[in-house]
This record gives structure tokens, sequence and C-alpha cells, in this order.
């Protein structure tokens, strides 16, 4: 069965008719061209296809593309240009947050969406009291970060990037 | 994968109609579960009726102090959420111990709920599962089952419930609400659930076509904690965990609640534990002798007998956190 669906992806709107058994990530790099998410473990177990969908960083692996007709989606190629980098972009390139560079867009998406659940205080897991405003610690970045694995083990440089990006 | 037909309603009778009037259609949530077991070719549902944009989407204070969660609330809203973390911080922190915070911002309540193990044969279409496949065999009780249950097992079934979120709903006597065909009821979360005897395919005792729309969470006296015991320090299921509600007065335990993840196909709600510390001392003597005797039933294999120990201790060390005012 397909379906024709709407999206606005980096910014631009886009039309796709796909069979319903499409994933989102399936569609954004083999029918749309964006390319910036990555296909890892396609079980949304690592983290390397993450994107911001309405705003929230989520695997792109597990998601049919039907469900999300409508949908507006950010692509670590969307946060920025080569030019003009998105602050959580920079920072990785100052403290070296990759060696490979695969899981990176992935790594960016969710920094950029774990900051945003930080400043408007969600708890996590690093959280001493889930009833308090969580503090932006390095136990905090690590924590929200484990989602995204990184197989060139870049944690440090990772942590301190999103450290410094946080301000 | 199967190819399938795909509808989406913003109507819930609409939607139970579309799934009851079809076998082998199905609700999707999230999909952080039923799209990986469409791709594992474990599940091949012919229609898939999208629930998340139905008007499930509050959590709201209910006459009576209770709150009522919409069944699609995804986990880290809920999680989020003035009212749980300040009423019900045994649910917040479970629903943070659970999952990545990509899979959190998609899955919804009901979904979490519904989700099923994570046992590796379940997964792995080459080898034989009664829960996947009826009559074929248990390929676990002989094989690898570290992660696996301890308590209200069968020699059919040995699967854990992988749930954080239902283990400290069922602690704090959680009740579901489900729509149907045939009108709406409600469910303690208790008999949500069943155990696998001879017929593990069976998760729970919904029928085809019955839509859990919202969970409500009855009032709570006492402080809450959960305590999660797992191989890394995020993003992993738990081998043990332990979800409980305890309020002493004057030195003696007026009331306790007691839920375990990871060690039954259900969330255990440990009521031999709880029965032995209602109107005792919280002492560290009593916590102990409370866990044995849950635990006094515990059937482990020889690949999982440390979670008995790991659970006794577990249990012991979130009563004492609790009695202690400690708030972790």
């Amino acid at each position: 069965m397909e379906m024709t669906i709407y999206l606005t992806v980096d910014g631009e709107p886009r039309t796709a008719t796909v069979d319903t058994r499409v994933t989102l990530l399936d569609l954004l790099r083999e029918r749309l061209g964006a390319t910036a998410p990555k296909k890892g473990c396609d079980h949304g177990q690592c983290g390397s296809c993450t994107v911001l969908l309405d705003g929230r960083r989520v695997t792109t692996c597990l998601a049919f593309a039907v469900q999300h007709d409508g949908a507006e989606i950010t692509t670590a190629a969307g946060l920025g240009t080569a030019g003009k980098p998105h602050p959580v972009q920079r920072a990785f390139l100052d403290h070296d947050g990759f060696q490979c560079g695969y899981c990176t867009p992935g790594q960016i998406c969710s920094a950029v969406g774990m900051l945003t659940e930080l400043d408007a205080g969600w708890p996590s897991h690093a959280t001493p009291d889930v009833a308090a405003r969580p503090e932006r610690t390095a136990d905090e970045i690590r924590e929200r970060m484990s989602g995204n694995l990184c197989r060139c083990g870049a944690y440090m440089n990772i942590v301190a990037a999103i450290e410094e990006a946080a301000g | 994968m199967k190819p399938f037909d795909f509808k989406r309603s913003t109507d819930a009778a609409r939607a139970i109609t579309l799934v009851a009037e079809r076998p082998g259609a199905a609700f999707l949530g999230g999909g952080t579960n039923l799209v990986d077991h469409m791709k594992l070719g474990i599940a091949a549902p012919g229609l898939l009726v999208d629930v998340t944009r139905l008007p499930f989407d509050a959590v709201e204070e209910l006459d009576g102090g209770s709150v009522r969660i919409g069944a699609t609330v995804r986990n880290s809203v809920l999680s989020a959420h003035p009212l749980i973390r300040e009423r019900y911080p045994v649910l917040s922190q479970a629903l943070v111990a659970g999952a990545s915070g990509q899979l959190r911002n998609l899955a919804t309540t009901a979904g979490n709920l519904l989700q099923r193990t994570r046992c590796l044969y379940f997964t792995d279409r080459t080898t034989p599962c009664n829960k996947r496949t009826p009559g074929s065999g248990c390929s676990a009780l002989d094989g690898h089952s570290r992660e696996l249950g301890i308590l209200g097992v069968s020699r059919s079934c040995i699967a854990t419930h992988p749930s954080d979120m239902a283990v400290a709903m069922a602690a704090l006597d959680a009740v579901v609400r489900v729509q149907g065909p045939g009108g709406t009821r409600e469910i303690p979360i208790g008999e949500l659930y069943r155990l696998p005897g001879a017929t593990p395919e069976r998760d729970t005792t919904l029928a085809h076509g019955e839509l859990i729309t919202a969970v409500d969470m009855p009032r709570v006296s006492g402080r809450s904690a959960y305590r999660k015991v797992r191989d890394r320090a995020s993003y992993a299921f738990a081998l043990v965990s332990v979800a409980a509600v305890l309020r002493i007065e004057d030195g003696t335990i007026a009331d306790v609640c007691l839920a375990l993840g990871g060690v039954a196909p259900k969330p255990w709600r440990a009521k031999q534990a709880e029965a032995r510390l209602r109107g005792g001392p919280a002492t560290e003597e009593a916590f102990l002798a409370a866990a044995d005797a849950e635990l006094e039933r515990a059937t482990p294999t020889t690949n999982n007998a440390f979670k008995v120990p790991l659970a006794r201790n577990t249990i012991v060390a979130t009563l004492r956190d609790l009695a202690a005012g400690a708030d972790r």
C-alpha cells in the first residue's frame, strides 16, 4: 500500500509517495537525499539516525514515514551551514568530538534536543531529586546522551563539546 | 516485511472498530517496539491503526486527588510532568530509568504497558519460542537465561516483562482504563497482565480491539522510590528493579507497596513481603525477612540464580533509603 505524505525537511517542503513499510530514516536518506541521519543498528539501539521531529529528538529507524505525515524534520545538515555552524556543531569541531564521524549527525541532533529538554527542566536518571530543577552537570549530559553510541569512543570530547555549547 | 495497510483516526470508537473488525490488525503508538518486531518478522499485522492522534494526550487531576494519564502521553513528557514529579516520584524515576531520551520522546503510556519481552529467543525467528510460536518449545530453559524470570514463570516460558514504568504503576495500584467494541472497563494493573502457564503467547487480558485510553493513579500517601540494577549505568533493561511506597508512623510501617521488575512475566507485586512488613518495625532485619518471604517461591535457572540475592538486596536497599528519608 502506498500513501502520499507531506514533510518539511530542513526548512524545505517535501512530498513523497511511499510504501507504508518505508521508515522515516529510509525515506529521508534514499528518497529525499537527506543523508545526514545515518543507519547504524536500524533497531533503535545506537542513535545514529537521530533527528529533531517537531523540535524533539527521536530515532527515525523505528518510525514508519506514513505515521509522521505533516511533520517538521530538522537533520544535522539543517542546523547550520559550513560557514555558519550551529554552536553545538562548532563545539564538536573545537573539541574533536568525533573520529570517524558516522555517529556525529545523530550525536549533534541528540545534543540539541537534549539541551532543550534540560532548559525545560525535564528530569533524568542522573537528577538527584526528580521534583527539583536539574542542573547542567557533566553527569546529566552523559546520562542524557546515553542513547547515542560512538564506536570510536569519543565520549570524553563529546561531553566537553556539549558542556561548552551549553554555555 | 509483509505489506500492510495504514489508517489513522482521531476518534477512538472509529479506531477500535477498524482494529476489531479485522483479525491481524493492530494499534500503533510510538512504534518503538512494534515497528522493530515487524522488521524482525515476529509481528506481521495486515493493518496498522495509528492512535497517536487520539485526544488522550493529557495528564490531569481528577476529583478526589487522583491523576489520569492519557494513553498517548509520551514517556518523556510524563516523566517531566509536575503532578508526576511531585506526587509520584517513583513513577518519574522509573520512566527516566527506561530506554533513551530519543525513545522516550516517541514511546506512549499505553505502548509502554504493552511492550513485549526482550528475551533473545522471542526476537530470534530461528529458535523455538512458545511465546512467539505456540507449541514450539522454550529455548531459554536450557539456554541463555541470565536476564530472564525467577517468579511466576512456567515450564513453557520464563520471559520477563521489560517495562520500568509498569513496575512503578503496579506499586501505585494504578487502574488501566480500556475501551473496546463492547464498551469500557477498568482493570487494576495487576490484572492487566497474565502469567504464562501453558499459554505464554498472550501477555495480557485484553481482547482483540480493546484499546487502553488512560491510566488512573490513586492518591498516595508515603514516600516512594524506584531503584534499578542493570549491567551498565544507563540505557539497559533491568536485571532487577524495585518500586516502593512506604509510610511510617511512630516508627511502625503503616503501609507499604512493593513491586519488582526484571524478575517475572509481569510487574511483580510483592504481596508476601508487604504482608510481613505492615504493622511491623522499619528495620533492616524486617526488610530482609520480608524479602526472603517473597523470594522463597523463586524458581531460578542456574544462569539467573544470582537474581535471588540481587532482588533481596535491592528490596532492602530501597526500603532502607525510604525509611531513612533519603531521596533515592
